[in-house]
This record gives structure tokens, sequence and C-alpha cells, in this order.
């Protein structure tokens, strides 16, 4: 099975949700579509959503929830 | 009495000019800094530095304990929070005092009068000073929003209780759009923000943004004239002057005055600035908050007054009076500052985090740049994205657009997009050169396809 990994297009802090008080915008099994949001990255205070760039199903986040994020970093691994 | 030592609870631009203004004085610095600034000028300017956390500001810079854990090790005996992070934070003030050390500010007590926006306007209301025209706290009923309402007048803005940052705030210009615009409203607040509270305010069409800078020692109370900020885009300041250069004289001594009067009836300690509105059309100005902090915009009254405003600071906080009766302070010439952001304005404002691999800073009379750069510097992507303040001045306003005309010329960073072709382009324009702008002006020229911001 082929896996995919959605990279941060910008270096910052990685959120797994929108808002602190609501849920992740994907889990570990959930399936995404093309263009579905899997993150946001914080710089420099402005919020930019990362999109899946495959369709498939959440293998793994490989980054926690308000960690540092690099640019070109993985994100996330889709299988498909 | 005086400070020891001083811990900086701050970073970039700001951290190096306390650091700058504490060495002046003698005073011994130690500069608090996250794990993402360690190699930071601030860092190497200081006499020591130390490690208050990770990257993000929540896990450092805003941790108070973190930072007041530093202090003690350090065996510091003051702190200086700079802006933004703590710095009107009343509860972080209470526990600097609390531990027997020295805030670098107003009292905890003062903060939370003055830097509450409807304790701050009550207060303003109480001593006579003019506050826009509102609703003066939530409204939960629609019958007696209407009544307010009439007493206002239109245009008005109708604000969500719960918002911020410019969130939830619709103009409505007549009692039809009104009666159809407020039922959306608090459904739209409820949804957004949890919350259908709403409050209302008179809509200043072409407001100016004009703010009086004070100085406090507990006692007395002066103000050093007032700076124009109406240069803004999504609320945030990007050029800022002093003097006003369309204030009256008579407004201007008005506007001073109120600030004074409400700075003084808190027995204001430090420096602070109150933020008005001046609508050019009807002469009048309203209060609307009051920062109890060091501001960003605070080189261009340090230019026209000779006043070291951040050297000050630590002397009051330091426990020694005012050295000026209000006499003594007279503005002489003109200022003007740009903030250099790391932003690229050719697209839409983009962050741009790089390596600055080149530096040349502008020089020359009346030039200042109050900067954290220096060539090799990587620019964090964690914080606001202020990379420095251009700051110039000269005997009139039309003088110093010449040269900042020429800073600007001269001042090169490369490696990474800047908001320099901006403020370029700022320069040039007529309406900034006949200072005939207001608050609206830069969002509407910037969607109207200004000439090039492509450096």
């Amino acid at each position: 099975m082929a896996s995919k990994q959605v990279l941060s297009p910008l270096p910052g802090t990685f959120y797994r949700k929108p808002a602190p008080d609501q849920p992740p915008y994907k889990e570990e099994g959930d399936t995404v579509a093309e263009g579905d949001v899997v993150g946001l990255v914080e710089v420099m205070k402005t919020f930019h959503e990362v999109k899946a760039d495959a369709a498939g199903t959440i293998a793994k986040f490989l980054i926690d929830n308000e960690d540092a994020i690099m640019a070109g970093q993985p994100i996330v691994e889709i299988s498909g | 009495m005086g400070i020891g030592t001083l811990l900086i609870a701050n970073r970039g631009e700001i951290a190096v000019r306390i650091i700058r203004a504490a060495r002046e004085l003698g005073i011994c610095t130690v500069q608090a800094h996250s794990q993402a600034d360690a190699d930071s000028l601030a860092v190497r300017l200081a006499d020591r530095a130390i490690d208050i956390g990770p990257p993000q500001a929540a896990k450092s810079y805003l941790d108070g304990e973190a930072i007041l854990r530093a202090a003690k090790e350090s065996g510091a005996d003051a702190i200086h929070p700079g802006y933004g992070f703590l710095a009107e934070n009343a509860d972080f003030a209470d526990a600097v005092d609390d531990a027997g050390l020295n805030f670098v500010g107003p009292t905890g007590e003062s903060i939370r009068l003055l830097g509450d926006k409807v304790t701050a306007r009550g207060l303003a209301a109480t001593l006579g000073v003019p506050t826009v025209p509102g609703s003066d706290g939530r409204i939960d009923d629609l019958d007696s929003a209407r009544s307010i309402v009439d007493r206002i007048g239109f245009p008005i803005m109708i604000k969500a209780a719960a918002g911020g940052g410019g969130r939830g705030i619709r103009v409505v210009t007549d009692q039809a759009e009104f009666d159809h615009r407020l039922p959306q409203a608090s459904a739209e607040a409820k949804a957004a923000f949890g919350d259908g509270g709403l409050y209302f305010e008179r809509f200043i069409e072409n407001a100016r943004h004009v703010e009086v800078q004070v100085l406090g020692d507990g006692d007395h109370v002066v103000h050093c004239y007032e700076r124009e900020c109406s240069l803004q885009r999504r609320r945030q300041k990007v050029w800022e002057e002093a003097p006003a250069a369309m204030l009256p004289d008579d407004v201007r001594t008005a506007l001073c005055k109120s600030a004074v009067a409400i700075a003084r009836h808190v027995g204001y300690r430090g420096a602070g600035t109150l933020e008005y509105l001046y609508d050019e059309l009807s002469g009048e100005f309203h209060f609307i908050e009051m920062n109890t902090r060091i501001q960003v915009e605070h080189p261009v009254t340090e230019c026209v007054t000779g006043i070291d405003i951040v050297r000050e600071m630590l002397r009051i906080a330091g426990g020694e009076p005012l050295r000026w009766r209000q006499d003594d302070i007279r503005i002489t010439g003109h200022a003007i500052e740009c903030r250099i952001n790391a932003e690229d304005p050719a697209n839409n404002f983009m962050p741009s985090v790089g390596v600055v691999d080149g530096l040349s800073v502008p020089g020359g009379p009346g030039v200042r740049f109050d900067t954290m750069l220096y060539p090799g510097y990587a620019v964090p992507p964690f914080y606001d994205s202020l990379l420095g303040k251009l700051i110039v001045w000269d005997e009139t306003r039309s003088s110093a657009l010449k040269r900042l005309e020429r800073a600007l010329a001269e001042l090169e960073i490369s490696g990474i997009k800047t908001t320099k072709p901006l403020h370029q382009a700022l320069v040039a324009e007529e309406t900034v050169r006949g200072s005939t702008f207001d608050t609206n002006f830069l969002e509407h020229w910037l969607e109207s396809g200004p000439p090039s911001l492509v450096e």
C-alpha cells in the first residue's frame, strides 16, 4: 500500500485543531479527501491551513499539537 | 533605591532598546529568552542571559512563573515587561510585586482600572472626558437597543460583546438596516463566540487615531504631547508621526489635558498612552482606551521632546520622582516612524521567515533605526513580524518626509521580504504627503491597487 507524507509549507507552530476548545481536524484512522484540512501552522501570529495533497486514510501524525515545525517537515502520513 | 539588576521579559527591538537605556543608567541587564531567541541581539548585548523555555510564547514569554523564577535565579531586583506578552497583565504585575521585585510599569490595580475598556471608559466619562457615544455596556434585548440607537444616531457600529481583534463588527446606517441586521448580528455572535451579547458605538467615519504619551511617578503626571497613528492595516499601526499635523492647537491642549486628568486620577506610575479618535469634520475627540505600557511608536515622541522615555520608566521604577514639570516639555520639529516587518507587501503581506544575509542601516542627521537585526540573524517564525523601526526627525513635516525617503533608499535588508516597499510607496503618495488620510485610508488604498510593492 502506497503512503504519502503531507509536508508543512511553512515554519512555525503546528496545531491539529481549529481552536483550543474544538476537536482536531482529523484523527488517526480517519479517511481524507484531497484538499481536506489536516492542521494549521502559525507563523508570525498568522494562521495557515495545511491541506492533504492526496486522498486516503490518516496512518499517523508525525508531529504533536502545538509543537514547533520547520518548513518541509512531514506532518502526517496518509496511506491510500 | 534604584534598580541594580534588571530582567528583560521581552524580545526583539524593545528588548534591545531597554538594554541600551539600562546600560546608560549603570543597571546590570539579564535577558530572559526563549530557546528560539538564544542567538538574538538582546542576548548578545545583555550582561547575562537566561533560558525561560520553548520557542512558543505561551511556554516562555507568556509564562509568568518561568519569568519570576528566572528573575530570582539571576538575582534581578526589577522586571521590565516591554510591550505585548505580559506588559498589561495585572496579575503578573501583582505577582512581581508579591515576589518583592520591582515591576517597571504601573501597579496591577492601575492596569485593571485603565486597561479594561469598559472601566476606563466609565472613568473618562466621570472626569468629563468625551468617549465615543455608545451603549455603555452590553445590550441583550432588542427593545432597549432601539432606544439607545435613537439617542446615539446613525451610523453606528454593532459589536459582539465577546468579539475582539476586529471580529464581529458591522456598520449600519439607518433604522431599517438596523432592524434587519440586529437579530442576524446576535445570532452570528452566538455562533462565532458562544455569546449573542452585543454593544454599540457611534461609527466615526473619517477618524484620525491620535494618542497622548504620559509619564507619571505616582504623584505627578505630565504629558509628552501626542502622536498620530492613522495609517493602519487590520487595526495594526504601520506608520506613526509626532506631532499630529492636522490637530488644531486648542484641540491639542484639550486632548493632552484630558489625558493627564485620567492618569492623575489613578496616581499613574510609569509610561502610558491614552488613545483617542479625532473627528476632523466635527472637531470632536473621543477617548477610546489606555495602554498601560511603553508603545512601539514611543521613539517619535522621544525625537520631538528630547525625553528618553524608556530611561525615564527605569528611573521612575527605581523610585525617582519625575524630572520634568509640564512647562519644561516642548515639541521641536517633526518625527515619522515606519514599522519594517518581515512580510511581503506584494503577496498579501505573507510572513517571511529566513536568514538576514545582508543588512545596510541608514545613517546621517535625524535618522534612527531601532532593530534587533544583525547580518546572519535567522528570523524565527514564532513571534510577531516586527524587524525594526525606521525613525526620522527634521525641522518640518515636509523635510522629514524627504529625509524618510532618503533613509528608506539607504536601508537594505536582504534574505527575507520586508515592508520597506510599502513605506516607499506611502512616502510618495499624495494623501500621505498632504496628511489627509484617516484610519480607513491604508486598507482602501491597498485594495485599489497602489504602485508597485515589489522590492
